[in-house]
């Protein structure tokens, strides 16, 4: 990325003088008690970054003892761990408490499978036999089942966020709830059930949330076919035309 | 007996029909009152399940799921620049937004970065869109507790907004304008300074809501101590965005985790409020949108000079990986998880949007309040359908 023009920066940092000088005299123009908090100064690069995931790794690691498998840092994109989902519940809790991670950002799941049917980017339509689908591969953190769990922490004193993975058994993926430890899981939980077929213990309200109630199948597993892909031939297949003079 | 797919498809067509009409609600005691799916209160087509003892809401139980698209099922089988295409209409009234994370955390996976020219009018067109949005929501709060001008006021003056998008985009309230590696096009000659204009008109029409609609004695009547949500109780549920600053919690994507847009080169604030109550919800939001226009003006000076366009292959193959990217839209974070295995397509996209986590809270928030004052919080925690079904 280019350099931002000196006299850019000058510009702002007056700007910025200025508003706070005004800032000090005036209250906020609405009177109905609001605050404003003035914006920081720019973000921290990415070394900074990297060692907060390390110093969060470390307290985490001693949180979670033996309930953590797995875990994995991409220098300033995060930082993501693999824990036991049979204590499931312990492990998230401990999470929240170690790093005052106290913002539900989201759940859900995943299906490692590859989809059993083409799908490739040259075929109009997908194949409607089932092949034998290939070998799985795990992401970050790697896994061992078809089905992971994912959740998604925050901590607003930290400015972090932390991914925490769990596998599932393949033939009958279930787990604890969360509602206890986080309320707004409830919703996130729903949804996971019916479009993967995960099913929570202790969920106080199992009902599909989108689907209607009979609907059958969870679709999406990678295994639910794709009916619109079959019915007719799909338009965006992708297809690059050569430029003149190009050779790939 | 095998089914072709077509008896499939129809047979789950037909389920589907059916469930809605034969869904029951449990009537023990006390009275079920309906709201939707058709009401005008509902951004879209979300039913209201409230059981009621006498003015008094016991249970309040929200339905979704009319406009369910499946977003995430179909992102799978579309390439990366597809998938934009797609992600417009969840968001549809600050569409603009909802490209940005998406294509951010594309972005991240391929270790490719827009050039400054690009970020600085992604960050722009960002900020319109806010404004876009949220000036309906001022005018559409007013009208939900029973004001109609406010609304006529928020139409004529989001239309200076929208008429800006467009000229860029060539889209109002689809866009599709952003790629990865930067935008699909230059702004086209003439535009900052009729955007200066337009920024100026917003301003006037936000000091008219302040006047018309935050000063009001009967909106204040109608949303002071209205829906009180306590701080750890909306961080719990994830509300995010100005539904978690009104609780009084400072915390805004934008400055927090900068992530490829130029916030950072700005004087701007974050506005918060302790009250965490429907008025302080509202208040927090016209705010923002004058904080906006100062972000907007701000950048509309400093745009710098060069392409908007990184190199990036004719092909679009993302390596394989994981990112989540959020950022701070008008309706709170709105993130993607994006699973990648190097391939056209995204193993699996997770969309986090801000509509379904503010709205979860419905049942706590409902339990125990009057009638009358159902509208006036759900109409101050800000939903869109189409962000909530995906």
């Amino acid at each position: 990325m280019t350099e931002i023009p000196e006299y850019l920066l000058k510009k702002a940092a007056e700007a910025r003088a200025k508003r706070e000088a005004a800032a000090g005299a005036g209250a906020p123009s609405s009177a109905s008690g609001g605050t404003a908090t003035s914006v920081a100064e720019p973000e921290e690069d990415l070394a900074e970054t990297d060692e907060q995931a390390e110093e969060a790794l470390a307290q985490l690691t001693e949180a979670l003892g033996d309930m953590l498998l797995a875990s994995h840092i991409e220098p300033g994109r995060g930082l993501w761990i693999r824990v036991d989902a049979a204590r499931w519940v312990d492990a998230v809790t401990a999470v929240r408490d170690a790093l005052d991670a106290f913002f539900f950002d989201w759940l859900s799941a995943i299906d490692w499978m590859p989809s059993p049917y083409g799908r490739e980017h040259d075929t109009e339509q997908d194949e409607t036999e089932a092949k034998d689908p290939e070998p799985m591969e795990w992401g970050y953190t790697g896994g061992e089942t078809r089905f992971q769990l994912l959740c998604r922490l925050h901590s607003i004193t930290r400015h972090m966020g932390v991914l925490i993975k769990a596998d599932l058994a393949d033939a009958d993926p279930r787990c604890a709830t969360l509602v206890n430890v986080f309320p707004g899981a409830n919703w996130h939980e729903r949804e996971a059930m019916e479009m993967f077929g995960i099913a929570f213990d202790g969920h106080p309200d199992v009902r599909n949330i989108y689907l209607p109630g009979e609907f059958e199948g969870h679709p999406l597993r990678k295994d639910y076919p794709l009916l619109a892909r079959r019915m007719k031939p799909w338009p965006g297949i992708v297809d690059v035309e050569l430029m003149p003079g190009e050779d790939t | 007996m095998t089914l072709t797919e077509r008896e499939q498809l129809a047979y789950i067509s037909g389920q589907a029909a059916d469930a809605r009409v034969n869904l029951e609600v449990e009537t023990e005691d006390g009275m079920v009152l309906n709201m939707g799916p058709q009401h005008p209160a509902t951004h879209g087509t979300l039913r209201l399940v409230a059981k009621l003892d006498g003015e008094q809401v016991i249970k309040a139980e929200p339905i979704m799921g009319y406009m369910h698209r499946g977003y995430e099922k179909l992102a799978e089988v579309r390439t990366y620049p597809q998938v934009t295409t797609l992600i417009n209409r969840i968001d549809w009234l600050g569409s603009f937004a909802n490209e940005v994370p998406f294509i951010l955390a594309a972005e991240q996976l391929m270790e490719v970065e827009a050039p400054p020219r690009a970020q600085w009018i992604r960050t722009i067109l960002f900020e319109l869109s806010r404004i876009a949005n949220i000036s309906l929501y001022l005018g559409d709060m007013a009208v939900q507790i029973g004001a109609t001008t406010p609304v006529f006021f928020a139409f004529r003056d989001r239309e200076h907004v929208l008429n800006q998008i467009e000229r860029v985009t060539g889209g109002r309230f689809h866009p599709n304008f952003d790629r990865i590696g930067g935008l699909k096009d230059d702004l086209p000659k003439g535009w900052i300074e009729e955007t200066k204009g337009a920024i100026k008109k917003l301003r006037t029409f936000c000091d008219e809501m302040d006047d018309l609609v935050a000063g009001n004695e009967i909106f204040q009547a109608r949303t002071r101590g209205i829906g009180v949500i306590p701080a750890d109780i909306a961080m719990s549920y994830g509300l995010s965005g100005a539904n978690l600053r009104g609780s009084g919690v400072d915390w805004d994507l934008r400055r927090d985790q900068p992530c490829g847009l130029v916030y950072d080169k700005v004087d701007w604030k974050v506005w918060t409020h302790p009250d965490g109550d429907s008025y302080s919800r509202f208040w927090v939001r016209l705010q923002e949108t004058r904080e906006a226009c100062n972000i907007v003006e701000q950048l509309l000076d400093n745009v710098p000079a060069g392409p908007v366009m990184a190199k990036v292959p004719r092909i679009i193959k993302v390596p394989a990986g994981e990112a989540y990217v959020a950022t701070e839209n008008p309706l709170g974070e709105m993130g993607y998880y994006i699973v990648s295995k190097g391939e056209l397509y995204p193993f699996r996209v997770k969309i986090r949007s801000a509509s379904f986590s503010n709205m979860s809270i419905a049942p706590w928030v409902l339990k125990g309040v009057f009638v009358p004052d159902i509208i006036a919080i759900l109409g101050s925690l800000y939903f869109i359908l189409g962000d909530i079904d995906r």
